[in-house]
């Protein structure tokens, strides 16, 4: 992250440079939020934000702040802006073309408020987990706390019993959105009701290996409070006064956000030792991951927090009984702990009301691959996968033609256009074949083979397997291996019956959810894309013109 | 039973930072990921010495030590090139074209992932994903995320890193 | 202060303590359920999937050697699919690494082979992967042949759990994963090994295996097994 020198440009007579962008001393008729999560920060959006305070400072426009805010959501057009006033949207600003964004500003009138309408890629989201993301600072704890952040956490312990933020939860429905769907009311009653007299503990698991999933990444670096107030609450509910979040060491920036925002919040009595001068304590700290998908396995997670390999081990014991150290543990993904202030806020009722029967309230998703709005997106559980991938995403790069959607990731599948109708919920993504997994969503077209997906995701699973278990260690190896012969036309029928063979025996007897999910891309796309096998196997073909037999010379 | 703490492997005022991140969390094995952590920050891998000097202080066996350093796609035992390249393999980049983006280093630096060029100028390593998957395919070049790449912009990216780099 | 469960493994009514595992209980109780990185007196891991048995409330399969029984569990410790995985699980093993009996000290004498023999192992359907292997016989009395190891962890954890030396362990994950001594040097450089030869002891197959012995001569010696096992127990209660 770029210093922010004092007396450098934004610094007047007229204006102070905060810490976080520039505020003016006077009267703000205006201001531009400029993201700075990860996809902008790539694309060097910092320069954006020290541009603009040079330029206005240049200009001698004093009526204008300037704010850094978490993610904006259509990454693929970024650097992105937004003019909180209007609601206006400005994509692909960067520091030698600033002119669109000043004129924008220019035009905010506030005698004459004007409403622009942003397009479809925003309207038709529902923001819950990520309320805030986009509009407050998220390394500035009084913006958090503007927007009513921290409210949640007082209502809990200043008006309600731990049993009643319980029954909150479970009323909203809410489903544990790291892939599991658990409901997270039931697992906070277990924790609560388990004996810990020697503690208990609250993990958020910030591991989020899924290849293509940034959902967490998202909320970490824009509204990092967020998650440590639903952990405070979550604390309180179940009886724990520690946690840690585990955050895997690819994420620094949403590593730093998190611990500058501990800090910040003790400081302000929102964390530590007698939160808000209540008898509660909840002291938490980032444990940081380092380069193990199976270490989003919650077992796996305990032992990687507690200095060791991260091997699962078999459950029962659950964690919510026998966990860190052996204690009561608590562990919920980032979006869950992100939901929980808004459910207490609004109540549980109002979350359940979002969403469909079984999967209440809103889901993030990662759009990604072939599509054009790449980006995060939230939208309430049962949206169809058409609304996600076209009105929201703009359809696919180039209009070619739509493939099919993968989601879950490695433990996921791939739902093929026959399907584009269905709603995104936990039951009918199973009942297809894959699963809701954390979120992420990758768009295919017909530049990908299926074989070569099935195949990558496998090597995936080759590679992060941590190597316990038989089934799963060489299982997978072997797997891999047929896929390889299928991509390179050496294989025959009886291959795709051992595939399919050992597919069933590592998926019913692996130790971990790692293994017993790694062949859910091979059913899946066996179940639809079964003819594209085929073609490789009977006849040497790569339909999509992407394996090695298709880009050889072999015979 | 009083816990007579190891010496440094050397007066490398590095350890210090080591030191500090175990004592912080307790000085004891649960403490070993963080210390590795902080020893690959500070010196830019984990040596022998450095998992002997962490095992003993915190009070973690060798071969736990070794197991742990070795389990986990972050830590490195072998010394990194002065620049570092890291590209990403996920789902996302994948589809949008990281394999090419290998290829065409392979081609012009004669590396694979997990390689050193021969004059230990450029290292190139494969990340599962970090999660900027909205800018595929991406690459981390000395720790700054780059994304949209195409090959030749890659090629220009790493043929532009300076040689005998001051820091 | 110890409940006792009644439930019924292989349609018979058997009972056990609380704490115990299934598998304890049906084996006192005749009923056999194969395991190979299971063994008495070691914390078992449930790594091998070789004891799964199924229990009929839930369908779900559970490990025998982990699972603490429950009362009125109805488990099928024995069927034709529990089978069919067995020999999948054996099938793995062997192709996994470099299993060659005729030249092997533990020929006859090998937990994988009685498994297999068990189990009507004749031949196998996926291809060997081959992969290379080295012997490490520098230590003084013993030596490794990693083309025999099915990384069942047993050396690891008797000489963590009951040596107190923890000279092995792991390096790596997945498929490339070896047992390994201190910093993943020769053992013959390992001074923290007392050369107790536990490992040795405890070893399936003939991967660790006492030097100067040919072919087949390999029997391990277990008469510390029984009390490792007594002190489980009292560890257990």
């Amino acid at each position: 992250m770029t210093p922010r020198p004092e007396g450098r440009p934004g610094t007047s007579p007229n204006r102070r440079l905060r810490r976080h962008g520039i505020t003016p001393i006077g009267d703000v008729r205006a201001s531009i939020h400029v993201c700075e999560a990860a996809g902008c920060l790539a694309l060097n959006s910092e320069k954006v934000v020290e541009a603009l305070v040079e330029k206005l400072d240049e200009d001698g426009v004093y009526d204008v702040a300037v704010k850094r805010v978490g993610c904006l959501g259509l990454c693929a057009r970024g650097p992105l802006a937004r003019i909180p006033e209007t609601g206006q949207y400005l994509e692909r600003v960067t520091a030698d073309d600033l002119q669109p964004a000043l004129e924008a500003v220019a035009l905010v009138d506030p005698a004459n408020p004007v409403e622009v309408t942003p397009p479809p890629f925003y309207a038709r989201q529902t923001k819950v987990a990520l309320e805030n993301s986009g509009l407050i600072d998220p390394e500035d704890i009084d913006d958090y706390l503007s927007r009513g952040g921290y409210g949640a956490l007082e209502k809990a312990l200043h008006e309600l019993t731990p049993s009643q933020v319980i029954a909150e939860v479970v009323t909203s429905g809410l489903r544990g959105r790291g892939g599991g769907g658990f409901p997270t009311g039931l697992k906070w009653t277990t924790v609560a009701k388990s004996s810990g007299p020697e503690g208990k503990y609250v993990i958020c698991n910030a591991d989020e290996g899924d290849p293509g999933a940034f959902m967490d990444r998202t909320v970490l670096e824009s509204d990092p409070h967020r998650v440590l107030e639903g952990m405070a609450i979550a604390a309180y509910a179940v009886g724990a006064n520690e946690g840690y979040i585990y955050c895997r060491a690819e994420y620094p920036l949403a590593v730093k956000r998190l611990r500058s925002a501990i800090r910040l919040a003790e400081r302000q009595g929102m964390l530590g030792k007698n939160i808000l001068d209540t008898r509660f304590s909840f002291e938490v700290d980032v444990r940081l991951g380092a380069g193990a998908f199976v270490c989003g396995e919650e077992t796996a997670l305990l032992y990687s927090i507690q200095g060791g390999r991260g091997m699962p081990r078999p459950r029962p014991p659950y964690p919510a009984v026998r966990g860190l150290h052996g204690k009561p543990t608590l562990i919920n993904n980032v979006e869950t702990y992100a939901a929980i202030a808004p459910v207490l806020r609004n109540g549980g009722q109002w979350y359940a009301g979002l969403g469909t029967e079984r999967s209440k309230g809103t889901k993030v998703f990662a759009l990604a691959g072939r599509v054009k709005n790449t980006g995060i997106v939230e939208v309430p559980m049962g949206t169809t996968l058409r609304e996600v991938v076209f009105d929201i995403g703009g359809g696919i790069i180039d209009d070619h033609p739509f493939k099919a959607v993968q989601t879950g990731g490695p433990s996921g599948g791939c739902i093929p256009a026959e399907f584009l109708d269905m709603p995104l919920d936990y039951e009918s993504l199973a009942e297809k074949g894959s699963i809701m997994g954390s979120g992420g969503m990758i768009v295919m077209d017909d530049t990908a083979c299926m074989v070569d997906v099935a195949k990558f995701f496998m090597d995936f699973c080759v590679e992060e397997s941590c190597g316990k278990c038989v089934p799963c260690r060489v299982g997978t190896t072997h797997m891999h291996e047929l896929l390889t012969k299928m991509t390179e036309g050496l294989a025959t029928r009886d291959d795709l019956t051992a595939l399919e063979n050992l597919a069933g025996m590592v998926k019913a007897t692996s130790l971990c959810g790692l293994g017993q999910t790694a062949p859910n891309p091979v059913f899946s796309t066996l179940r639809y894309f079964r003819a594209e096998y085929l073609a490789h196997i009977d006849d040497g073909l790569c339909p999509a013109g992407v394996c090695p037999i298709a880009t050889s010379a072999r015979i | 039973m009083v816990k007579t703490l190891p010496q440094a492997p050397s007066d490398d005022k590095r350890w210090k930072i080591v030191d500090t991140r175990m004592r912080r969390l307790g000085g004891a094995a649960d403490a070993l990921i963080e210390a590795l952590h902080a020893v690959q920050e500070a010196f830019g891998f984990i040596d022998d010495d450095a998992m002997l000097y962490v095992g003993e202080y915190l009070g973690v066996p060798r071969s736990k030590v070794y197991g742990v350093a070795t389990f986990y796609s972050y830590f490195t035992l072998k010394p990194k090139g002065e620049h570092t390249c890291v590209i990403c393999t996920g789902t996302a980049c994948y589809i949008n074209g990281a394999a090419n983006n290998l290829k065409s280093i392979a081609a012009e630096f004669e590396i694979k992932s997990g390689e050193t060029t021969s004059d230990d100028h450029l290292s190139l390593l494969t990340a599962r994903c970090v999660g900027a998957c909205s800018v595929a395919p991406v690459a981390v070049i000395d720790g700054v995320l780059t994304g949209k790449l195409t090959p030749p912009e890659v090629i220009h990216l790493l043929r532009a890193l300076p040689h005998g780099a001051a820091q | 202060m110890s409940d006792v469960y009644t439930l019924r493994i292989d349609d018979r009514d058997v009972a056990g303590a609380a704490g115990e595992t299934i598998l304890e209980v049906a084996r006192e109780n005749g009923i056999s359920v194969p395991t190979l990185c299971h063994l008495e007196g070691l914390k078992p891991i449930g790594a091998c999937r070789m004891c799964l048995v199924e229990v009929r409330q839930t369908g779900r399969l559970m490990p025998a050697c982990t699972t603490r029984i429950e009362e009125g569990q109805d488990i099928v410790a024995n069927s034709e699919r529990l089978h069919a995985y067995r020999r999948q699980v054996l099938e793995l093993i062997f192709t996994e690494r470099n299993h060659v009996c005729s030249v092997c000290v533990a020929n006859n004498h090998c937990e994988l082979q009685d498994q297999a023999e068990r189990h009507g192992i004749t031949h196998f359907e996926l291809p060997y992967l081959n992969p290379r292997l080295e012997v490490d016989a520098t230590h003084e009395r013993f030596a490794i042949d990693h083309n025999r190891c099915i990384l069942c962890g047993r050396c690891a954890r008797v000489c963590g759990e009951v040596e107190g030396a923890h000279v092995w362990d792991i390096e790596g994950r997945g498929i490339t994963a070896r047992m390994v001594t201190e910093l993943g040097k020769p053992w013959g450089e390992a001074t923290t090994c007392t050369s107790c030869g536990k490992c040795v002891q405890v070893c399936p197959t003939g991967a660790l295996f006492e030097k100067g012995r040919a072919s087949s001569e390999d029997r391990h010696r277990r008469p510390f097994m029984p009390y490792l096992r007594a002190q489980a127990r009292r560890e257990a209660d």
